[in-house]
């Protein structure tokens, strides 16, 4: 082989993982860096009106330094909204993660029955939309067609307005626990089989009961998995949007201003105010790389702690 | 490979040594308690599907008046009212979500592919950034690319096109993770090293020897982002006006919107519901052993 071979052959090479990944590079500066810029941008000016606003060149984009955020961290709406996703989320993750780790452990147990059918129904609501899911509940929610009422009317027990007040973010974190939790427990009960079978018998021959292999053993070793799915959760809850919207036609309580995507939503398309609307979403998304990088860093260093050990 | 599918995972019930210790009868007990539990699960997560089969039958006026779970007679009449609600356009949707999801997870898919092998099998300068700038967008809030991605399509005059609702979908950073972490268990080094020996191009080698290997965990990939763009809402949403467009989703809710000022839309709803969740449904009955589910934790064992 000639060396100036040799070198054209070793460029080629060099050059495919570039040729590669561009159709990806191109994808994302186009929908992912050129939107973000934009909205950044748009974050950091504001519309100033000329005179009464009328005809061209009246309405002019000029630089509006850090006003948009100082508007949105004070924004009473904001704040609310911010605060009924916390409370939302507060039920949503623990329970959702919690029923999805007890699933995972009881198909994972032994002499169980019904597994694969069991395992099947609930990571079928994955596959339902959440629009439609919220439909769902919706309807299971109302008085006149739900069989919840009709059994309490029987009974002669008092009947709650769901979708009002404080049940209302009961009624809006079943949408979610009931839509997520069987693919988290597929996510961890993935990693329950990939368990060694030396593991499980060594504790049965310490005489270790069901319970005890499941606290002391199977659970710290899917602490990575649990990790996972935490994560996946507080995103998915930061960013609820299309359960809560859903559920405006079936109830007064949901406000436009529900969630803070919501406000976004509601800012840029119906206000028309694309620069407050901007700098709400920046803060949004802030706040998401923030919780996310600071839990991914205290997950790792837990589990360096514990591998130091 | 075989170990990736998670049926295999099937419980091993009795057959581990420990179980079999015991004598006869007691191999043959039932765990009570997690069966119970998971039948509640079971019964918990299908109340809302039995509920809509049910409802789906009732005629708008039995919907207000009898038992949620008793059966109606209204199915056929429902179908069919919901076949002529404004020429059939709820077919449309349903076609228009065929159209994104499949589409949209083809492309999705060979891009996945594409870059998912490259960063896996090559060794090149900037290869963990592009790789970590990719995986913060996995982390990047859809309104905050929504809004500026309808201002910028507005600005190429693609608002309200198939394509608006297409193309912000193509790129998917977590289907890009799951295609490298899967390809770089399942494409052997020597392999793609021994393709090169005999002078096969590096496209060559990708197409030919990698990625038949690759089919597993692409499936995998494409049904993730099916599923993904078939629930998609946020995007339609915002890009879309004309209703001849709209994906099922954003029809039901329309539909929906409609129904809370005329009651008798209610029953479309439902039976638009029941029938947007059936083709999902049976496609995950027939796939699922296709699913290489553990992909989606990331524990793959090569």
């Amino acid at each position: 082989m000639t060396s100036a071979r040799r070198n054209r052959k070793a460029y080629g090479v060099k050059g495919a993982p570039y040729a590669f990944l561009l159709p990806a590079t191109i994808l994302f500066a186009l929908f992912f860096a050129l939107p973000i810029g934009y909205a950044i941008w748009l974050s950091l000016h504001k519309v100033q009106v000329k005179g009464l606003g009328l005809g061209s060149g009246a309405r002019k984009e000029v630089w509006a330094g850090l006003e948009n955020y100082a508007d949105a961290l004070t924004d009473s709406e904001l704040l609310a909204g911010a605060l009924r996703v916390l409370g939302y989320g507060a039920v949503v993750v623990p329970v959702m993660l919690g029923l999805a780790l007890l699933f995972a452990l009881m198909l994972d147990a032994d002499r169980v029955r019904l597994a694969p059918v069991t395992r099947l129904a609930i990571f079928l609501p994955y596959a339902i939309p959440g629009v439609v899911a919220a439909m769902l509940w919706g309807f299971l929610y109302l008085p006149d067609v739900s069989p919840f009422y009709f059994v309490l009317d029987r009974l002669g027990l008092p009947q709650p307005d769901l979708l009002d007040g404080g049940p209302l973010y009961l009624a809006l974190s079943n949408i979610a626990v009931w839509g997520g939790t069987g693919f988290n427990m597929i996510v961890i009960y993935t990693s329950l089989r990939a368990i060694p079978a030396e593991v499980h018998e060594a504790a049965k021959l310490d005489g270790a009961t069901p319970l005890q292999t499941a606290l002391r053993i199977k659970i710290p070793m899917v602490v990575p998995s649990l990790v996972l799915t935490f994560f996946f959760s507080i995103i998915a809850t930061l960013q609820v949007f299309s359960e809560p919207t859903t559920l405006r036609p079936l109830t007064n309580s949901v406000s436009t201003t529900w969630s803070p995507l919501m406000k976004v939503y509601q800012d840029a398309f119906r206000k028309g105010d694309i620069h407050s609307a901007a700098a709400t979403a920046v803060i949004i998304a802030l706040v998401t790389l923030v919780l996310s990088f600071g839990f991914l860093r205290a997950a790792n260093s837990r589990t360096r702690q514990e591998a130091a050990r | 490979m075989s170990s990736l599918a998670v049926r295999k995972a099937a419980p091993a019930a009795g057959t581990t040594p420990g179980t079999a210790q015991g004598p006869p009868p007691r191999r043959r007990r039932i765990a009570l308690v997690p069966t119970v539990t998971l039948l509640i699960g079971a019964l918990y997560c299908l109340l809302p599907v039995a509920w809509v089969v049910i409802a789906a039958t009732k005629s708008g006026s039995e919907l207000f008046s009898t038992f949620t779970f008793l059966p109606g007679t209204g199915f056929t009449q429902n179908v069919s009212d919901l076949n002529a609600y404004r020429d059939g356009v709820y077919w449309k949707w349903m076609a228009n979500s065929a159209l994104y999801a499949g589409l949209g997870a083809f492309l999705s898919t060979a891009v996945s592919a594409f870059s998912g092998y490259a960063l896996a099998i090559y060794r090149f300068r900037g290869r963990e950034t592009v790789f970590n700038i990719l995986l913060a967008g996995v982390l990047m809030p859809p309104v905050i690319l929504a809004i500026p991605q309808y201002l910028l399509m507005a600005e190429a005059d693609l608002t309200d096109s198939y394509a608006s609702v297409l193309l912000p979908l193509v790129l998917s950073p977590y289907g890009v993770y799951l295609a490298r972490i899967y390809s770089a268990a399942a494409v052997p080094a020597d392999i793609v090293e021994a393709g090169r020996m005999d002078g096969a191009s590096e496209l060559r080698i990708f197409t030919r020897i990698a990625l038949p290997m690759m089919v597993p965990g692409l499936v995998t990939v494409f049904l993730f982002q099916f599923v993904a763009v078939w629930n998609n809402f946020l995007l339609p949403y915002i890009m879309l006006s004309d209703d001849e467009k709209f994906p099922i989703t954003l029809g039901l809710f329309t539909l929906l919107e409609q129904g809370s000022n005329t009651p008798a839309l209610y029953t479309l709803v439902i039976t638009g519901a029941l029938l947007a969740v059936i083709p999902l449904v049976a496609l995950f009955l027939v796939v699922q052993r296709f699913w290489s589910l553990d992909l989606l934790s990331g524990a793959v064992k090569s």
